[in-house]
């Protein structure tokens, strides 16, 4: 049995309810458990010493729409010693989508809560600083959602030069 | 006025951020960046000083913020490999390896043996021009001008290399899903080893200007430590993590591209200060020459396609084009509706000059990616600062984000 087995086996053991999903998929392991137990999971598997997932390599969010449920994150914690990572991940309504921050287990996961929070709209519960980080402070909406817009700007040619210039957003004198 | 009003409630919603000293003006709030010669890019940083001290260093990240992966998600797979260039622009070799590993794994796509070989040979040479910038630019925030000119003369060799290779200095693109581009042309082998024999000396120039230079010794050691444990919570990787003496590589943790199989040693120095880092990655310079020097020997030795025959993930050659019904078809599919993965997510990553770099790739059976995620090494690394600065001098401060080696491109994607 390898760390990652071994991993699952516990989770499941100790959070019978919270496991949703075991899923492999090329030679990858997706643990799915409830949103509001990721927090416990989280710390369960960092301090446990056998486990000993201290390190969080990646933290991600992704967007389903328009599946329900239909927001995603997925934690890659990895077991330095043991050489094993595998992925955590969550599934959370499209409507109100929040849950707890892991920022206490794991303290990098500081800026990747917060980028999933500004470019997804996912509200992380007790993270210590959430704003925004690549956006500006006042920008209205989340950019990485599927349903809004990629966004173009016309292209301007000399026959449509005024055209597209009365559109523009600039201060017109 | 508006803007004075604009000012203060950006400090408002900031002000969480720093002591209370900040409230009642006793240590000062300042702006450093986003356009300031030594943020290496367009990186702002905002500063509470108590005197020359930092106290904070809150960094303000997003200038560069181009939405690369919002755009690949509207683009099929082949499409968005060129977009991938322009996320770390130092590493392109590296970024479009690591999105061609996630797609290889996702769809069970075996690469040829001289592929692996040039891939490994790419991404060594990609990683010796970026330590070259870095250690160019490093030691311009240090006043020490000259060595900027001497990498940047060094690093023109690499980029002639890979116009050679791909047409393209920069946006090589010169990787793709299922092997590379085309084989190198005549005279490749020869450039290579050409540079192989100049670099060495040059680097035993810098490292005699540098390593034992008081100066330069008073300006990064006991600067910016940052300790082994410190290191791994803020979740640092790369040459910054293994100045702490952290033993983690990707190449050697989780190989690919048959990394297992060179004889290569992971520079480990455990003083976790500037001096340490640059140490650790001036090592790491010949740890990459001793790959290339490897790789160069496998590649006159394996000959074969560079690209897997998977006519489902790679165009057929040109020439079959003019005879072969089926090859049309392949070629038409391939460039107008893409390629298929089934559904799925993968992790792929690779050791970029920087540390982990991560693509998280899910596809939804569609032709385009669901999400593409790059969990990008500056972006992950650059969270330390605010703990590192404390204590610092402002000095201090330009030493440590230049030792750090943070790519904008990389940090905002």
């Amino acid at each position: 049995m390898n760390h990652v087995e071994k991993t699952v086996a516990a989770i499941k053991a100790k959070f019978p309810e919270a496991v949703e999903d075991v899923i492999g998929f090329r030679g990858e392991t997706t643990v799915v458990v409830k949103p509001e137990s990721i927090l416990a999971v989280s710390r369960f598997i960092h301090d446990d010493p056998e486990l000993n997932y201290t390190y969080l390599a990646d933290l991600a969010g992704v967007d389903y729409y328009p599946d329900e449920p239909r927001f995603a994150i997925s934690y890659i914690p990895y077991a330095m010693a043991a050489n094993a990572r595998f992925r955590l991940k969550v599934y959370l309504p499209g409507d109100d989508p929040q849950l707890d921050s892991v920022t206490g287990v794991w303290r990098n996961a500081d800026w990747f809560e917060r980028e999933a929070f500004d470019m997804l709209g996912i509200k992380f519960n007790n993270h210590p600083d959430l704003r925004r980080l690549l956006m500006p402070a006042d920008w209205v909406g989340h950019p990485h959602r599927k349903d809004y817009p990629l966004g173009y700007e016309e292209v301007q040619f000399s026959f449509n030069w005024r055209e597209v210039d009365a559109k523009k957003p600039y201060a017109k004198d | 006025m508006a803007d004075l009003r604009e000012l203060e409630t950006t400090l408002d919603e900031l002000k969480h951020l720093f002591s209370e000293r900040a409230q009642t003006g006793e240590t000062m709030v300042l702006n450093m960046g986003p356009q300031h010669p030594s943020t290496h890019g367009v990186l702002r940083l905002i500063l509470e000083l108590d005197g020359e001290t930092v106290v904070h260093a809150i960094p303000d990240i997003g200038y560069l913020h181009t939405g690369i992966e919002k755009n690949m998600e509207a683009k099929t797979y082949l499409q968005a490999l060129v977009m991938t260039d322009r996320l770390d622009y130092l590493n392109n070799i590296g970024n479009n390896l690591t999105y061609c590993l996630a797609i290889e794994k996702l769809m069970d796509v075996q690469v040829p043996e001289r592929a692996q070989v040039l891939r490994v040979l790419m991404a060594e040479l990609q990683r010796i021009a970026s330590h070259l910038v870095w250690l160019g630019t490093h030691c311009i925030d240090l006043a020490a001008l000259s060595i900027l000119l001497y990498c940047f003369r060094d690093r023109e060799h690499i980029m002639d290399i890979f116009e050679m290779v791909s047409g393209q200095r920069m946006m090589t693109s010169y990787i793709r899903p299922g092997g590379v581009w085309r084989d190198v042309p005549p005279g490749f082998e020869e450039a290579v080893k050409d540079f192989l024999d100049y670099i060495p000396a040059k680097l035993d120039d810098y490292e005699r200007l540098l390593t034992n230079n008081p100066i330069f010794k008073q300006r990064t050691q006991d600067v910016g430590y940052v300790s082994a444990e410190a290191a791994l919570m803020w979740g640092m990787t790369g040459p910054s993590l293994r100045g702490s003496g952290v033993n983690y590589d990707v190449r050697k943790a989780m190989p690919y591209c048959g990394y297992e199989t060179y004889e290569f040693d992971v520079p480990l120095e455990t003083g976790g200060d500037v001096y340490a880092r640059y140490r650790c990655r001036m090592r790491e310079f010949r740890e990459s020459i001793k790959i290339c020097r490897q790789a160069l020997d496998r590649l006159s030795k394996t000959k074969g396609p560079v690209i897997t025959s998977d006519r489902k993930v790679a165009p057929p050659p040109r020439s079959e084009l003019s005879t072969s019904m089926e090859a049309l078809i392949h070629h038409f599919k391939l460039f107008t509706e893409g390629f298929s993965p089934p559904k799925g997510e993968v992790y792929a990553a690779t050791e970029s000059p920087r540390g982990e770099l991560g693509v998280y790739l899910v596809s939804g059976g569609a032709p385009k990616p669901r999400r593409v995620h790059y969990r990008c090494p500056s972006f992950a690394n650059l969270q330390v600062l605010n703990y590192v600065a404390e204590g610092h001098l402002v000095a201090d401060l330009v030493a440590i984000v230049g030792s750090i080696d943070i790519v904008l491109g990389d940090v905002d994607r």
